[in-house]
């Protein structure tokens, strides 16, 4: 059986006293589309950071395809294949759209840390660069600094940046944060399309978005996972209705 | 076909050394047009300071790091290179001056991999704070290393001892301009193609969201590292051309004097741009020698523009041509002229009339009793009389009033020139350039 | 025994003037978030306005005036220069105290020369307090010890047991949320940035008589003071007073103890020729190092612990 793309054991986190993530075991398989949805304050954004290499854990094993990654700098596990998008967005405000995104591609097409090459004569990161723009929509504003962009606008670019790197595991935290419903319904299109054959996590509170789009949900309250099952018995727990869904969101989805 | 993409790639590298050779011309040219030695020695201070503000920019305006200690790579690679230059007139090896700045940049390199290696693990105050403890340190090492560092005579060095180069021993001063020439043309196209590099790209990635940099795949701190080590090899080759220009170096080189001299360069030029710190080594070496000669407040002047330029400017003097950029796409120039013109002449005006009474002033309250005559610019004024004062006085009063009067009408025109009937089109990067500015 | 003595009182006199120095930097440095290059310029400007007070009134008006003058002074350039270059970023402000602290020292030079001028305490000061081993003690030290230990009181007392200095703590941590509950945050700063350069005004008068009023005493003091704030923490003022009489006496001691790298060896049983390439090593003596250990320690304490020995903050 291959390895799961991610699996999360006995994991916890507390700052200082403030225990947020209390032992969250889960697993996500590759090639899997994976909601984590729950309250305010339920810990998803600790869970991401801790995830993409942001904090250490306090206890508990992540796991990327079968290595442990916990403890390791972000830039260590985005080699191992493992891409995240921020909640605010978390762009190079003073480069061009174009700049962002071929940043975005430098080490996953080998450049490392080189001094001896001038981007103008790499063909192969322009052009790539230039199709992930004409994926995210963004062609028209290839020169302009990303600063000026609008918020959906700089949205797209994020998840830009996010899957310049081609990696094999993307983890998106709130995609459609503050987006209107039309926003929203293209955000998620680009985000089906890039991710296909990839395996996406993602934090969401749009429910409309999130039994669309996923095949399996997990409930994080508290710093616990009380519920990881697909859309459909997800809806029918108990358990999660009471602690988080109620009877507003199921309408909603 | 491939011909066709073959043309197209090599477009930048056609565009690049165009460039660089018209800037060669130039700079070999201008002994022609300034040729007195006190104007050959000025260019020859000029180039190694320029190559010392670039150098300050791979870290400031490209990177995002603030260096309070720059002059310790500046200061290491002179004491080295000077070291090598006595070094090869004593042993005889056939290794002729003008690759002596390899070793200075080469110490420069290395000391800023080491120095780097602790202190680019933060950015922002943190890094600001270390460099000027590592610069106040190796400036007091400076001093107790006698050997090393020479002391309070410094080290001196002939560089006419090392073999000649085609014949040529730089015992004059005019080859020794070639000789910086060179070596700033060299490393000015050196950093320029760096910033075109994916570690340059980075930097500059780095200092824009350092955080950011770490989830696509970059460590922070390496960047950082390669920054400054780039940074210490160039500042090393400008302190090497010190050496070679003065034949001595004393602990100066290294000490919060220099690294303040080539931030206030740097800024004054402007950090956002690459030719700005050129424009700020070049502004600033002719104020401290030209008008250093005419006004001993030279040092209160630079000090108020220098103000000026952080509160107003922030871009620096480059800036000022970055503003216009988009006038030359409206093709709207020639509506600025005049404006501007008279701009100048009411703040000249106005300058004149502060100048002259500063340096009353300073005249009156500090020359020897019974001394009332003043040389200034040529003239002779006799600060007991009431005619200087009044003049000045005058000149500081209209002036006030006359620029304040302009600034609207310039800014108007300004505003008209860049937003009213075009030329041509906007494109969208002046647009924008102009919206950041 | 009585350079031990002599080093403490004259380590104590001039580490609880680094205090009143970093003191304020400390309080400015936690609230705004950025290190103003120039706060070492007012102490210039204190000890030079004390000066020409000094000589037309007296010591004891110039004592009181010149504090005001320079803390009016530190007011003003925070409401029109720091706030204002504040939206450019944490670079620009630095820069900016920089060119001030530029700008201040030819402002002095300008008007009132290049070279040391003669401002000093009142003559009855002069006078030995006691006298130990041949050594006198001048009664303007014990002034000076006098009047860091009364600021010091004052700053405790204020800062922990008055409304204001509650205020005051709460903007230097969470200035968004003390916004937000109705205090005016930016008259905190102000008053704070006034009350800071005020101290070093003080500073200056008090020490000038002592350090030598010239343009460059800005520069001198200044970077040390910086090393203090540093290493002390950021926030804590407590970390500052530690750390000011830490440094007042490693340097105090430095001087006056005039060991060397020889004495070092000599005890280890090791002795090595002159031409040793190292020998400028083994030349070194205590005095002459002395300049460099703050700087030893600021870096070392910058790379093990950035926040400072007691720091709460890191920038």
């Amino acid at each position: 059986m291959t390895a799961a793309a991610i699996k999360l054991v006995e994991l916890n986190k507390g700052f200082g006293q403030t225990p947020i993530i209390r032992g969250v075991n889960l697993e996500i398989a590759k090639g899997e589309r994976h909601a984590i949805i729950g309250p305010n304050g339920a810990g998803k954004s600790t869970l991401f950071h801790l995830i993409s290499g942001r904090y250490t854990p306090t206890s508990g094993e992540i796991l990327l395809n079968g290595e442990r990654i916990e403890g390791r700098a972000p830039y260590d596990i985005f080699r191992r294949g493992l891409s995240r998008s921020f909640q605010i967005t978390n762009i190079f405000s003073r480069m061009s759209v174009f700049e962002n995104v071929r940043c975005g591609l430098m080490w996953t097409m080998g450049y490392g840390y080189a001094f001896w090459k001038v981007v103008e004569a790499e063909k192969a990161l322009n052009d790539k660069a230039d199709e992930i723009l004409e994926r995210i929509g963004l062609t028209a504003r290839r020169d302009t600094p990303a600063g000026v962009l609008t918020y959906a606008e700089q949205r797209a670019l994020e998840i830009g940046i996010t899957i310049a790197g081609d990696a094999e595991v993307i983890i998106l935290d709130e995609p459609t944060a503050g987006m209107s419903t039309t926003e929203t319904s293209e955000m998620i299109e680009l985000i089906r399309t890039v991710t296909e054959g990839k395996t996406l996590v993602m934090v969401e509170h749009d429910m409309g978005v999130v039994f669309g789009l996923a095949d399996k949900i997990s409930v994080l309250v508290y710093g616990r996972v009380i519920a990881s099952d697909t859309p459909d018995r997800i809806r029918e727990n108990a358990d999660v209705q009471e602690a988080y869904l109620g009877t507003e969101y199921l309408a909603d989805a | 076909m491939i011909a066709f993409q073959k043309l197209q790639s090599g477009r930048h590298w056609r565009r690049w050394f165009t460039g660089l050779a018209v800037v060669a011309v130039l700079v070999a040219l201008l002994p022609a047009l300034f040729g007195s030695s006190f104007a050959v020695a000025v260019m020859t201070q000029m180039g190694i300071a320029i190559i010392f503000a670039l150098s300050y920019n791979m870290l400031l305006g490209q990177g995002g790091m603030l260096s309070f200690g720059h002059a310790v790579y500046f200061g290491f690679g002179g004491y080295c290179a000077m070291h090598v230059m006595n070094y090869l007139g004593e042993s005889g090896l056939p290794i002729p001056l003008p690759l002596l700045p390899i070793f200075g940049g080469l110490s420069g390199l290395l000391l800023g991999l080491c120095l780097g290696s602790f202190s680019t693990r933060r950015a922002g105050t943190v890094f600001a704070m270390i460099s000027l403890g590592l610069g106040e340190l190796i400036f007091s090492a400076g001093n107790i290393f006698g050997r090393f560092f020479g002391g309070e005579e410094g080290i001196s060095g002939d560089r006419t001892e090392p073999a000649p180069f085609f014949g040529l021993d730089f015992a004059m001063d005019i080859q020794v301009y070639y000789l910086v020439a060179f070596w700033m043309l060299v490393s000015g196209f050196l950093i320029y193609l760096y910033t075109r590099t994916p570690v340059g790209r980075l930097s500059n990635a780095v200092r824009d969201n350092e955080e950011r940099l770490e989830f696509i795949g970059y460590s922070q701190r390496n960047i950082r590292l390669i920054t400054l080590a780039g940074s210490g090899l160039f500042a090393g080759i400008a302190g090497s051309l010190t050496a070679i220009t003065y034949e001595i170096l004393t602990v100066e080189a290294l000490s919060g004097h220099t690294s303040g001299n080539v931030l206030v360069m740097t800024f004054l030029g402007g950090v956002g741009v690459f030719y700005g710190p050129i424009i700020g080594a070049v502004v600033l070496n002719l104020l401290s020698t030209v008008l250093s000669t005419a006004t001993t407040l030279w040092l209160l002047y630079l000090g108020i523009m220098f103000l000026f330029v952080v509160l107003f400017l922030p871009g620096g003097l480059a800036s000022l041509i970055i503003m216009h950029r988009p006038v030359l796409a409206t093709g709207r120039l020639k509506s600025l002229v005049g404006p501007y013109l008279l701009a100048a002449l009411y703040g000249i005006i106005l300058l004149s009339g502060l100048i002259g009474l500063l340096e009353l002033l300073h005249f009156a309250k500090f020359s020897a009793v019974g001394n009332t005559t003043m040389e200034f610019m040529g003239w002779v004024i006799d600060v007991s009389t009431v005619t200087p004062w009044a003049v000045f006085g005058v000149l500081s009063i209209v002036g006030i009033f006359l620029v304040k009067r302009h600034i609207p009408v310039v800014a108007a025109v300004y505003h008209d020139a860049v937003t009213g009937p075009m030329a041509t089109p906007q494109s969208e990067e002046v647009k924008s350039e102009e919206a950041g500015a | 025994m009585e350079i031990t003595l002599f080093s403490l009182l004259n380590g104590l006199v001039y580490g609880l003037l680094l205090f009143m120095l970093s003191s304020g930097l400390t309080l400015i440095f936690s609230m705004m978030g950025v290190l103003n290059f120039a706060h070492a310029s007012f102490y210039m400007l204190g000890a030079y306005f004390a000066y020409s007070i000094s000589a037309k009134i007296g010591f004891w008006p110039g004592l009181v005036i010149a504090p005001l003058l320079v803390a009016v002074l530190g007011v003003l350039v925070e409401r029109y220069g720091l706030r204002y270059v504040h939206k450019a970023g944490h670079v620009a402000e630095l820069v900016f105290t920089f060119g001030l602290a530029f700008l201040l020292e030819e402002i002095v030079a300008f008007i009132w020369g290049k070279e040391n001028v003669g401002y000093a305490g009142p003559a009855v000061m002069d006078a030995p307090l006691f006298t130990l081993f041949n050594i006198n003690f001048p009664i303007y030290k014990a002034f000076m010890l006098l009047v860091s230990l009364a600021i010091f009181a004052f700053l405790l007392i204020m800062l922990t047991k008055s409304r204001v200095g509650l205020i005051i703590q709460a903007a230097i941590t969470h200035p968004h949320t003390t916004a937000t509950l109705g205090h005016n945050v930016p008259l905190v700063f102000m008053l704070v940035f006034g009350v800071g350069t005020g101290l070093a005004g003080l500073a200056g008068v008090i020490a000038g008589p002592v350090m030598g009023t010239y343009p460059g005493m800005a520069v001198d003091l200044g970077s040390i003071v910086f090393v203090v704030v540093v290493i002390g923490g950021l926030g804590s003022l407590v970390g500052a007073f530690l750390a000011s009489l830490l440094i007042g006496f490693i340097q105090t001691f430095a001087i006056a103890l005039d060991v060397g790298m020889q004495d070092l060896l000599d005890w280890m049983g090791l002795s090595f020729g002159w031409d040793h390439w190292l020998s400028d090593l083994w030349a070194i003596k205590l005095p002459q190092v002395g300049p460099l250990l703050p700087y030893l320690l600021l870096v070392l304490v910058l790379i093990f612990r950035p926040t400072g020995l007691l720091g709460k903050r890191e920038t």
